[in-house]
């Protein structure tokens, strides 16, 4: 099966779901990039382009959203994220109405677009909101289904997308999402990696690397991230004492500090960040940035290691 | 617009900002230059413009209202309470912790407030939403919105002036309260936001000026801007703490609220105020 990019999937789930439900869908000129256009073509009345004025947009979305319904609304993860952030917060999140902020292009892995571009704060900037659902699907099957769930969940949702295709990981037939659950796709006691979006499929070839080092890791697939599984969390820590955290994001305020708040607090553990060091993104092919910056199923699977104390 | 009802809607104003300048002196903060500038924008929407199908501020047909210039809240709540939407005695309560009427708008606290507001711009945003959604929806209400000048000089008003005219959102109204002051002083020394007439007309709005303190005026501009093809803007000429001698035009009344003798004076001009137009309906 090919790599698919979570935005794609994105599009998709919203020209289905559009037959099924009566939502709005907004965009800020990027509706090529975010997939919204597929929507737009085929629900033209429903659709809203913005242009290019996010903060103006996310206001619009609340003021629709007010009048009832949901109301989903799409840009870069760095203008939805970054320059609509005020606008996100006090129009979308004080107010709690239902609107879904479906940021694309989340990452390092938006390439050769650089680090304009490359939002890497965006999961720390939405989880301090109050009211804010933030949810970081995995591949293509999770990423479709999570669209129809936080679109039935009535509340903000930040909703973070990639451009870059990733491998699926999941079965379309037999997969169902569940909002806030953590999902362990591999067992075993050395180490718990916990991972979200890309970095999963990298954390699952950290695990097959490992394993033939006679290394045992679980794999706990992160897809929410607010409200955080706390309960999954725990129990693995507790299980392995020893904590990887593999994110595409800063390693300041995305996941790995979500887990280190929770450890912190519930089950006291050394917690390994995998992620963007506190550094802005360059321009290149977005598989060889994940490369450059140690993203890798070899960055995690390096991780683990020095967690253990395991020379390579 | 007759007579009567212009002493109507002078009666209920006069009310409003009796019960204004008590909330603002109980909290011993807020807003009461502002406040007193909208206050007779306000009580035109309320008891006069806008439809309340049974009476209910949460009728989905219901006519919408945003206060963009959320600071001017206490005029908002006043005229809610007047109305019966919130009882009268909670606005002593204002700002204060126990209090649901908070320092700025709070759709999720307040009964009758459609939308939360306070960081300038993005009021008049959620307008455009409530306006286009009834347009996608096609629900007759209308939506009204006041705006304030100071607030005009924020980016993401003219996003939204972009915003209204391209949707040809002509079930929306906005108000602009132009009282030429700021917090920091007089609008065109800080950072000038005019001609705003000529700026909406470039941004493709019906703009008509009028007497911001002028029932009938309002009433007059208001019917000149509503469902013309295109969104409808008043500018409208105020005078800020308009009804407190020492207030008016005084841009430190921006964010202060009076104390002892200060309130006592205040009070009396919006009592004799209130009396002297009771007693011109009577007449």
């Amino acid at each position: 099966m090919p790599d698919i990019a979570t935005r794609a999937s994105y599009g998709r789930a919203l020209l289905d779901l559009g037959e099924k439900y009566d939502f709005i869908v907004l965009d800020a000129d990027l509706s090529g990039s975010t997939q919204t256009g597929l929507f737009a073509k085929k629900f033209p009345k429903r659709f809203i382009n913005c242009g290019i004025a996010e903060g103006n947009m996310m206001s619009v979305a609340a003021g629709i959203a007010s009048t009832g319904g949901a109301v989903f609304a799409s840009t870069f993860a760095i203008f939805a994220a970054g320059r609509a952030y005020e606008q996100v917060r006090s129009s979308i999140g004080y107010t709690g109405l239902n609107v879904k902020i479906c940021a694309t292009h989340a990452g390092i892995t938006v390439g050769e677009d650089g680090a304009s571009h490359q939002c890497l704060e965006d999961i720390a900037l939405m989880r301090v909101i109050p009211n804010m659902t933030v949810v970081c699907p995995a591949d293509d099957t999770q990423a479709y289904a999570a669209v129809e769930e936080i679109y039935k969940f009535d509340g903000p949702v930040y909703f973070r997308l990639g451009r870059h295709p990733v491998p699926v990981i999941f079965d379309k037939e037999s997969y169902k999402f569940n909002l806030g659950s953590a999902e362990a796709l591999r067992e075993g006691g050395d180490c718990a990696v916990f991972s979200t979006g890309v970095m999963t499929s990298k954390a699952l070839e950290a695990y097959e690397i490992l394993k033939a080092n006679g290394i045992n890791i679980s794999v706990i697939n992160i897809h929410t991230i607010k409200p955080l599984d706390t309960e999954t969390i725990v129990k693995y820590a507790a299980n392995t004492k020893n904590v990887v955290v593999a994110e595409e994001h800063s390693i300041i305020g995305g996941l790995g500090s979500a887990v280190c708040e929770c450890l912190s607090q519930h089950c006291p553990t050394k917690v390994a960040r995998v992620g963007i060091n506190d550094i802005f993104g360059r321009s290149g092919k977005a598989a060889k940035l994940l490369e450059y910056y140690g993203l890798t199923g070899s960055g995690v699977a390096s991780a683990v290691k020095k967690t253990l104390g395991v020379t390579e | 617009m007759d007579g009567k009802t212009v002493n109507y809607l002078k009666i209920k104003a006069a009310e409003m900002r009796v019960l204004l300048l008590d909330a603002i002196f109980h909290a011993q903060s807020g807003h009461p230059g502002g406040s007193l500038s909208s206050a007779d924008i306000i009580a035109y929407l309320y008891f006069y413009k806008m439809r309340f199908p049974n009476n209910d501020p949460k009728h989905p047909e219901r006519d919408r209202f945003v206060l963009s210039k959320g600071h001017a809240c206490p005029a908002l709540y006043s005229a809610l309470a007047v109305k019966g939407f919130i009882p009268k005695g909670d606005l002593n309560t204002f700002r204060s912790l126990e209090s649901y009427l908070q320092g700025h708008p709070d759709m999720n606290k307040i009964n009758g407030v459609d939308m939360s507001t306070g960081s300038l711009g993005q009021g008049f945003s959620a307008a455009c939403g409530m306006a286009i959604a009834g347009k996608i929806k096609s629900s007759a209400y209308f939506t009204y919105a006041i705006i304030g000048d100071g607030e005009s000089e924020e980016g993401q008003v003219w996003e939204a002036a972009m915003f209204a005219s391209h949707y040809k959102l002509d079930n929306l109204v906005v108000y602009l309260d132009l009282n030429y002051l700021q917090i920091d002083g007089d609008i065109r020394d800080i950072m000038n936001p005019t001609p705003l007439d000529e700026k909406f007309k470039a941004f493709g709005w019906e703009v008509v000026l009028a007497d911001g303190h002028d029932f009938a005026d309002l009433d007059r501009a208001t019917n000149m801007v509503s469902a013309k093809g295109r969104p409808g803007i008043v500018i409208c000429r105020t005078t800020k703490g308009k009804g407190v001698s020492f207030m008016e035009n005084n841009y430190l009344w921006h964010g202060r609220a009076p104390k002892g003798e200060e309130y006592e004076t205040a009070k009396n001009e919006l009592a004799d105020n209130l009396n002297s137009v009771r007693r011109g309906d009577n007449a």
